[in-house]
């Protein structure tokens, strides 16, 4: 390989400044791609960045939207983080949110009216055990059968959104929905109030604040917190404290399922109202990078997820103002994640010039 | 239920089992080196979009299969900047990779939604052809199908028997121990991920012209998944990909056939047969740590830096 001037060279210490920058960076980063890829598809790029970025945010609906959006992807990014960080791979939320979706709208569509006052308790309830049981599978089998819990988490997503088509396409079908594969409309009593009238958001953005605190007491102030990140980071040192990786593992995945399990009910009882079979446009997903380029952290993970929400609203409004797809938010999110993971390089490594690379050791 | 109902059942079977053949020994080569690359999912559908827009624009399957072996290579070259240069995580980069061309095609390929393609047609091989039994059975699938058994065969024989082979078993084994010994790490990794790329592309150009010849957001479904699952079924060897990927095939079309044999299962409760079936051969292979542990290239997933 040919030398270069330039080699890199591994910091003593990581770099904290680089830590907080890196995402900044790989925010920059992605909007100047945004430019360029505006500029080749013949829009001008200062009106497109403009329609993408700030247009959403121009009302207070649009501000609505954003924390509508943000919820789930924060509630299922909080979830996946606990489990990264004891390092378990939990890449299916979008499965564990259906799950969710479909156990707590069970319980609405069909015990609603004979609960009463704890109806929608019940059925927010029921969201978390169903995204909690969709996860407790790949704990099984990890801990069990030594299974990648990667491939299993994954796998389950597939199953879970056919189970959702299926049950909406025989038993769970209104029967007065012209054959669109869809479920009665819930109750009223059942569907999330809003925080403000002249807006989509609902009580699930405070919910997921406060939960998003107790997640911080959890990994920063408690014990077990505190194993499974050792777990994560040094498995052998924690098997030497005795500290159990089964444990880890089953406590990692079930947060993250309940987590996920809580976001997908939450969006069928708030803006959907109803089950069908598109519930979700890959929140699941979406939260990995939410997960990662918000460090890990609570209040990283809640910035993440606004900007993250912002890429799906910039991706509605550049469609219907200057016909470009939609799906350019997919494209952003995936060019997110690449800088920040290069970005991150810069953590650990440094840039060094080099006089004359011939003298330096191969 | 007659000779031609099997007849397609088994043909079927091949044809399915193929694009999950490209990608999985692909994958297989690549973590033999070491490097386990999560992007399979990501760079077949990246290649099935290559290769149906090339195709579509170019007239040229042809074209189209080696723009899809150069899309899904430079995936991969992003991956192997980033993993092996940068030492960046590889699970996370390859996730990183799969979202990434899951949203690249959905954006690049809103305009090739609904087009018509022409699928890539029967090798013609005269005589062979017209044997009876054989003929249908064997000698009238297309090229790709032919392709990927002669993939498999030069994996197989590269792995076990040439020098190239024995490195890039040194490196997935030990890279430290290699480096000592004045072996290539950086580079054989370099390459070992390119290939994978290249296979990835073919497997998921396969799906655009052959499979099913249309484009369709998210049509590669979970393949590259199961095609990663494949690898760790196979134990990392060649030929229980083969073997592997033909049982995939099986259950695939078999849930296709089903309503014709008389199963009334709902199709969407079918349709969860190749996933569930790739949990349930996970969990078997997986049970006994002890076959993981012995098969698996040691050092599968880290990172390696010569100056470290």
């Amino acid at each position: 390989m040919p030398e270069l001037p330039w080699r890199l060279e591994k910091r003593a210490s990581p770099s904290r400044i680089m830590r907080v920058s890196a995402p900044v960076i790989a925010v920059l980063a992605m909007v100047a791609t945004g430019f360029v890829l505006f500029a080749l598809m013949g829009k001008d790029p200062v009106n497109a960045l403009d329609l993408f970025f700030i247009q959403p945010l121009n009302t207070p609906y649009g501000w609505g939207e954003l924390l509508l959006k943000a919820t789930p992807l924060a509630l299922c990014a909080l979830g996946l983080a606990v489990s990264f960080r004891a390092n378990v791979w939990n890449i299916g939320a979008e499965g564990q949110l259906t799950l969710g979706a479909i156990c707590g709208g069970g319980v609405a569509l069909f015990w609603g009216p004979q609960l009463g006052a704890l109806a929608l308790p019940a059925t927010l309830l029921a969201g978390i055990v169903g995204g909690a049981a969709w996860a407790a599978i790949p704990a099984l089998l990890r801990t069990r059968f030594n299974t990648s819990e990667i491939l299993v988490s994954l796998m389950l997503v597939y199953i879970a959104q056919l189970l959702l088509a299926y049950l909406l396409h025989g038993a769970w079908r209104d029967p007065e929905g012209f054959n669109f594969p869809q479920s009665k409309a819930f109750d009223d009593a059942l569907i999330l109030p809003l925080i403000m009238q002249g807006q989509r958001a609902t009580i699930a953005f405070p919910l997921m604040l406060g939960l998003a605190g107790l997640s911080w007491v959890f990994s920063s102030r408690l014990f077990v917190g505190y194993r499974m990140r050792v777990s994560g980071d040094a498995p052998a040192a924690a098997a030497y404290a005795g500290f159990s990786e089964t444990r880890s593992v089953w406590l990692a995945l079930l947060i993250g399922g309940g987590a996920a399990g809580l976001a997908g009910i939450c969006e069928v009882a708030g803006p959907i109202g109803r089950l069908q079979s598109d519930i979700s446009p890959g929140y699941g997903f979406a939260a990995i990078i939410v997960a990662i380029v918000g460090r890990l952290q609570p209040a990283g993970i809640l910035l993440a997820a606004l900007l993250m929400s912002l890429l799906y609203l910039g991706g509605e409004s550049v469609q219907l103002g200057l016909q470009l797809p939609a799906a350019v938010t997919g494209l952003f999110q995936g060019l997110l994640l690449f800088y920040l993971l290069a970005a991150d390089l810069f953590v650990g490594f440094r840039l060094r010039r080099v006089a004359d690379p011939a003298v330096l050791p191969a | 239920m007659n000779a031609d109902v099997y007849l397609s059942i088994l043909t079927g079977t091949v044809v399915s089992a193929t694009p999950l053949i490209y990608a999985a020994l692909g994958e297989l080569v690549v973590e033999r080196a070491g490097v386990l690359n999560l992007g399979v999912e990501g760079m077949m559908i990246v290649g099935a979009l290559a290769a149906f827009a090339v195709g579509v624009a170019s007239g040229s399957l042809m074209v189209g299969y080696l723009a899809a072996i150069g899309a899904s290579m430079l995936l991969a070259l992003l991956f192997a900047v980033l993993t092996v240069t940068l030492q960046a995580n590889q699970v996370a980069t390859g996730l990183a990779l799969t979202l990434f061309g899951l949203g690249l095609s959905a954006f690049a390929g809103r305009r090739f939604a609904g087009l018509p393609i022409e699928g890539i047609g029967a090798l013609p091989l005269p005589w062979l052809r017209d044997l009876p039994v054989v003929g249908p059975l064997l000698f009238r699938f297309d090229a790709a199908v032919y392709g990927s058994i002669a993939l498999y065969v030069l994996v197989d024989w590269v792995l076990s028997r040439t020098r190239v082979g024995l490195l890039l078993r040194a490196v997935g084994e030990s890279p430290a121990i290699a480096h000592a010994l004045g072996q290539p790490v950086t580079q054989t990794r370099y390459l070992a991920v390119l290939f994978g790329g290249a296979a990835s592309g073919v497997g998921g150009a396969y799906l655009s012209t052959a499979l099913t010849p249309m484009w369709v957001e998210g049509m590669s479904a979970g393949r590259g998944w199961i095609a990663l699952a494949l690898v760790v079924f196979a134990t990392w060897k060649p030929l229980r990909i083969l073997m592997g990927a033909y049982l995939f095939g099986g259950v695939t079309i078999l849930q296709l056939h089903a309503q014709g044999l008389g199963l009334h299962i709902p199709s969407e409760i079918l349709s969860m047969l190749p996933y569930a079936a790739t949990i349930m051969v996970l969990v078997v292979i997986c049970r006994d740590p002890k076959i993981i542990l012995l098969n698996q290239p040691a050092s599968l997933g880290r990172s390696f830096h010569p100056d470290a």
